[in-house]
Formats: C-alpha cells, structure tokens, sequence
C-alpha cells in the first residue's frame, strides 16, 4: 500500500528532479575533465544565483525571459506542435516595439509601457503565426522552420541595426556599434520597490503565466488546443477547425516570446536594442533555454514560473562558477540539452512506475479479495452443520 | 553584374559551389538512411558542430586535417550511440530528444572552444588531390576533379547510398523496418539492431559533415552550422528520401552559397546587403519545404517507435 503511493508519487516530479540530477552528474564529470573542481564548481553557482537577495534578483530577471517563452511553447506543445521559434520571436517582438517607440518616442508613460507590450505580442505573434500557417496549409514541419525564421530574424535585426535603426551617435562617432540610440524613457519599465535590479517586466511574466494557464485549462479556447494537440483525426471529427487552431497555437506562443523580447529591451540596464552580429544576440539563447524550463515545469504553466527560476538561477550562477573554476558558462546551455533529452527520456521510465504501481494496486486488490475470499470459507467450515 | 558572367569566374563559381555542397550532402545522406528505417534525427545540427569542433581541435594540435576528419567521424559515432539508447531504448519523443542533443552540441561545442582556444586560429584546411588526366580537361577539371578527397566521398556515397538502400540485405531490412515494422519482426528482421546501425551510421556522417565544413572554412567558432544540420534534414524532403535527389538538393544550396560569396567578392552585393544574403539559405529552403511538404512518400513508421507489444 505505501509502496504503491510512493511510486505514484515518484512518477510525476521525481524523474524531473532525476533527470536534472543526471545532467549535474555529467556535468561534474565534464568538470573534472576540464580539470576543474566541481565541487568548487557548483557551490560558487548554487551562491551566485541564489545566495544573496540581490544575486536572487538577478536570477528573477534572467528568468523573466525563460518564462514567457516556456509558456508559449507550453502552449504550443499541448496544440501538439514543437514551436523551437523562441529565438526569432523574441526578436520579432523587440524590433517591432523599438520601432514603434522610435516613431512615437512622446506617448505619455503610462500608455506607452502597455503600448510596447501590445505590440510586442503582435510582432511575435506574426513571426509564430507565419510558421504555423506554413504548417496548416503547407504541411511544412513548424521544426524547421521556425527554426529558419530564427536565422531570418537574426539578419533581419543586423540589417535594422547596421542601416535605418542605427544610433545617430555611432555614426557621428565613426564607431558604426550596431544599436539604437537610448530609447524614450517613457517606455523604461518600472523598477520594483525594495532596491533591486527588479522591474516590472518580472510581475508580467508571472502575470503571462497564469494568463497561460486560464488560457489553456479553463477557456473553450484552451479545450480546443488541447484537443488538437491530443487527437488532430477526432478533433475535426468533431468539428473543429484543425488548422486554424494549429496557426493560433503558434500566434500566442509567438506573442509570449514577443513579450520576453519588450522586457530584455525595454528592461535592460542600457535600455536600448543590440546585436553582437551573432547568432544569439541579445535574447541570451532564452529561446532555447524557455524548451527547457517548460519541459521541467511538465508542460503546465504555473509550474514553469519555479522550473523558471531554477534555470534563471543556472544562468546566473555560472557567470559566478565560471569566475570561480574557468570553465565558461556555455556550459548551462550544454547541460539544459542534456536535461532535455533526460526529460523526454525517462517518459518510459515514469510509465513502467506507473504500470508497476497499477500492477501493485492489482495486486493488493486481489489479496485483499482472496482473503475476503478465505474468512468466507472459513466462517462456512466453521459453521456446524 | 557582368564580370560574373565570365568564364573564369563561372568555372570558379561551380567548383565552390561542389565544396560547399559537400557538408549538406554528407550530413543529408546520413539522415536520409536514418529516416529510410523510421528514425527522424533532429539533432544533426548539434553532432555536426561537435564534430567541426573536434576536427578543427585537432587539426590545430596536430597539423593533421586527415586526423581531425577522423576524430569528426569518431564523435559523430558515438553520438550515434547515444542517440540510439534514447531513442531505441528509452523510446524518446524524437522531435525534442534532437532538439536536445542539438542545444547540447551548441552549448558544448562553445564550452570547449572558449576553454580550449578562445580566439579563432585559422587552420589549414585539406589539400586538393588533383584527379590525374581528368583534372587536366579544361573548365571541367578545375569544375570537378580538383577538390580535396571529402568532395570525391562525399559524391560518391551518393551512388553507394543507393545500392546499399536498394541492393542489398541491410538495405531491404532498413526500408522493411522504416515502413512495417511489426510485418519486419514477425520475420525475424531485428527492428532495433537495423536501427542502431542507421543511426549510428548517419550520426557518424553527420561528424563527418562538421569535419568537412570546419576544414573548409578553416575556423571555427559559435554556432558555426548557423543551421546547415537543419537544412540537411529539409533536403532530404526535398530529394523525397532518394539519394540522387537529395544530392539534387544539395548542390543547388551550394550553387547559392557559392553565387553569394562570388558576388560578395565581386563587390555586387555590399554593406547591408550582407545580412539579406546571410538569410537566403534559410528563405530558400522555407520555399522548397512549401512546395515539398504535401508530396508523399515518407516512410511510414518514420518517429514511431517499436514496441512488440506484451
């Protein structure tokens, strides 16, 4: 009876917690090969992310991003489609809420905050819906090509910002950085109280989240994506429209992304747009990272704001190993693929804990019966005739 | 416009396209076997940075190209393996366990670079192995017959590929198991020991592809694919799972690239038109999946895993 209860129990967060446990494991033994102490290793990262009240500030910030792009693909996953867009969604939204900034840089501040998260949303919202209309009325697989709509973004980004978006300054300069000029203080987002790096962008992020979730699980909205994403054949059976769900999973997943891409512009300390000129600009791969705090937070909404928080917490963290121990922080983005392939990995594994608690509850059913079973016959043979 | 249009440059212009379609071929072959036997694998882009990474390294260290391209290999294979218990044993999700193994070679392959070299040191690529009377013939030999010895692999697997597919016992197993896997067990085909070869097989070419890329841009650095894993994956759609088709597909990216870097010498496409032709391999192959997606002929038990059932 308690063993039952505790594989139950086991086969939900604790092959997660395991699967993390491993990516840790191989990342020790990296470690070691790299001739590095891990254990000096991973106690300066546990104290970097969330050892002080600042240092966990940091991490709430970093993991701002993973959140909103774990929501959105939270919500594509559960339409059944792998939105791996996160990237150039982040950028479609950054680029359109600058530009909209840069043209109207005098809308008072309190429009002007709502007005960059509405447009940000649009702008992720196309870059996700142009994939999923190529997947609804194209049969083009949304992996690759949100996937090539990650690379489009990015040179669309070094092509705004190398031309028409350039800082007026760098030009004078001669120094040509590719990034805006600091953008109307209108638009900066709102530091908390309490005397952080905090801003408001944390609280929309959370805020996004239980959108998600009211989205997802108590909307007929939500039912219908979810229905899609369960049985596409059933679905149009009974009479929904498969594609249009499919390009509308991807749009509000897109817009989430686009959101995350307002909040690192319109929240960083530079409060402007920039690129390295590489592949993974500004966004900090939060794109990819988000795959992996939704994964961890089981596909569920609220439970991505703490699987969030851990992978924020990572990143924050190895910028303090890596001082410590001098191994580039890289690699948290090597071990979250690992903890990507674990989670999708031990599926079976949590299967067979829940096959074997169903055959432990089968079996506790069935002694229970064959006593019953032999007090009857007993009380019969006892009875006189 | 029209300096491109000489014969000299043309010539020129074919022969790097040949080279620059070797790393999509190899890569694209590998996961066109892969696929052939119902394995779908998203994470050639990862294995192929691991494996440029590992061929570049050790080139560096040892002033061996021929070296690095084995080491590629090696890499590529025991990706393979690892690939092969996910998804064979532990029966994975194949569209995310890729996308696993190619964060992790993204994030990895930028791990070792930064710790083991920093700032990129050009290396010495292969050397070009001139075919004897062939490479003699004019515009055809310097086209075809003077590239370095991964070129010449490269194209002939294609041929390889096809009767290995289509001619032999391994080959009937992989297409058997790709389309009926139960009807192939039933038989006594092993489902999994035919998928763990093509697996591993495309995963080593897929490290070998990274080799091949790396020494021929003879650098290395962040996200060097920049997508060339994802866009192998889409050629083999576009050369509906046919090895000639695939090299099709494969040499009209790199007649692009290749007509793109000529104009960028040529000083046609300049300034901000670097980035619109940095983008054009991935707006192109969006526009050959939109026309390839619909067709049929896919394998039938492609990402479906086996399982005999109790």
């Amino acid at each position: 009876m308690r063993r039952r209860q505790i594989l139950a129990r086991l086969a939900g967060p604790g092959v997660l917690v395991g699967a993390v446990v491993a990516a840790a494991l191989v990342g020790a033994i990296l470690l070691v090969a790299l001739g590095a102490n891990p254990w000096t290793g991973y106690s300066a990262l546990v104290s970097g992310a969330f050892g002080s009240g600042s240092d966990l500030a940091n991490s709430a910030l970093k993991a701002m991003p993973l959140l909103l792009v774990g929501v959105g693909i939270t919500i594509a996953f559960r339409a059944g489609v792998i939105n791996i867009g996160g990237e150039g969604q982040i950028i479609a939204g950054a680029l359109l809420s600058t530009m909209t900034v840069l043209a109207v840089p005098g809308v008072p501040r309190w429009l002007m905050v709502p007005l960059v998260l509405v447009v940000g949303a649009i702008g992720g919202a196309i870059w996700g819906g142009i994939a999923g209309a190529l997947k609804a009325y194209a049969g083009v697989n949304e992996i690759l090509s949100t996937i090539m709509l990650n690379i489009i973004a990015v040179q669309i980004l070094n092509l705004l910002l190398r031309g028409p978006l350039i800082d007026p300054g760098e030009i004078e300069r001669g120094s040509r950085i590719p990034q805006t000029e600091r953008l109307s203080e209108n638009a900066d987002f709102p530091i908390l109280p309490g005397g952080t790096r905090l801003h408001i962008g944390v609280l929309i992020a959370v805020g996004v989240a239980v959108l998600g979730y009211i989205l997802l699980f108590r909307t007929t909205q939500g039912l219908r994506l979810r229905a899609v994403g369960h049985n596409p054949h059933a679905s149009r059976y009974a009479g929904m429209a498969v594609q249009r769900n499919v390009v509308l999973a991807l749009a509000y997943s897109g817009a989430m992304s686009g959101i995350a891409g307002v909040a690192l512009v319109f929240g960083s300390e530079g409060h402007r747009l920039a690129t390295d000129g590489g592949a993974t600009t500004f966004t900090g791969a939060a794109g990819f990272n988000g795959i992996v705090a939704a994964l961890f937070g089981g596909l569920h909404p609220l439970w991505t704001i703490p699987a969030s928080l851990l992978f924020g917490g990572l990143l924050v963290g190895a910028n303090a190993m890596q001082r410590a121990v001098q191994v580039p922080a890289a690699l948290i983005l090597a071990l979250n693929g690992l903890v990507v392939v674990f989670v999708v990995g031990s599926i079976r594994g949590r299967q067979w804990l829940n096959e074997r608690a169903a055959q432990l509850r089968r079996d506790s059913a069935e002694a229970a019966e064959a006593l019953e079973e032999t007090e009857r016959q007993q009380a019969v043979e006892e009875t006189p005739p | 416009v029209s300096e491109f249009f000489t014969v000299s440059v043309l010539v020129a212009t074919v022969a790097s396209a040949i080279r620059l379609a070797t790393p999509f071929l190899l890569a694209a072959l590998g996961e066109t076997l892969g696929q052939r036997s119902g394995v779908l694998n998203l994470g050639v882009e990862g294995v192929m940075l691991l494996g440029a990474f590992g061929s570049y390294y050790t080139a560096l260290q040892t002033d061996s190209a021929l070296l690095g391209v084995l080491v590629g290999i090696a890499i590529g294979l025991v990706m393979g393996v690892v690939y092969g218990v996910v998804t064979l044993e532990l029966k994975a999700e194949q569209g995310i366990s890729g996308i696993g193994i190619f964060i992790f070679g993204l994030g990895f392959s930028d791990l070792l670079f930064q710790k083991q070299v920093g700032t990129p040191i050009p290396i010495d690529g292969l050397t070009e192995w001139d075919i004897p009377l062939l490479s003699e013939v004019k515009w055809v030999g310097e086209m075809f017959f003077q590239q370095n010895v991964l070129v010449y692999l490269a194209f002939l697997l294609v041929p390889a590929l096809w009767f290995i597919v289509n001619r032999t016992t391994f080959g009937l197993n992989v297409r058997a198991v790709g389309e009926t896997p139960e009807a192939a067990d039933s038989l006594g085909v092993s489902v999994n020991r035919t998928r763990y070869g093509t697996i591993i097989i495309a995963n080593g070419m897929a490290g070998l592809a990274g080799a091949a890329l790396a020494l021929e841009l003879g650098i290395f650095q962040q996200n060097l694919t920049n997508g060339h894993g994802f866009i192998a994956i889409a050629l083999v759609y576009f050369g509906a799972w046919r090895p000639s088709g695939v090299m099709a597909g494969a040499l009209f990216f790199g007649l692009v690239s290749a007509t793109v870097l000529q104009w960028k010498t040529l000083g046609i496409v300049a300034g901000t038109a670097a980035s619109i032709v940095a983008m054009s391999p991935a707006v192109l192959t969006i526009v050959v999946l939109v026309f390839v997606s619909r067709r049929s002929g896919a394998p039938a038990a492609l990402t479906r895993p086996f399982d005999r059932g109790h």
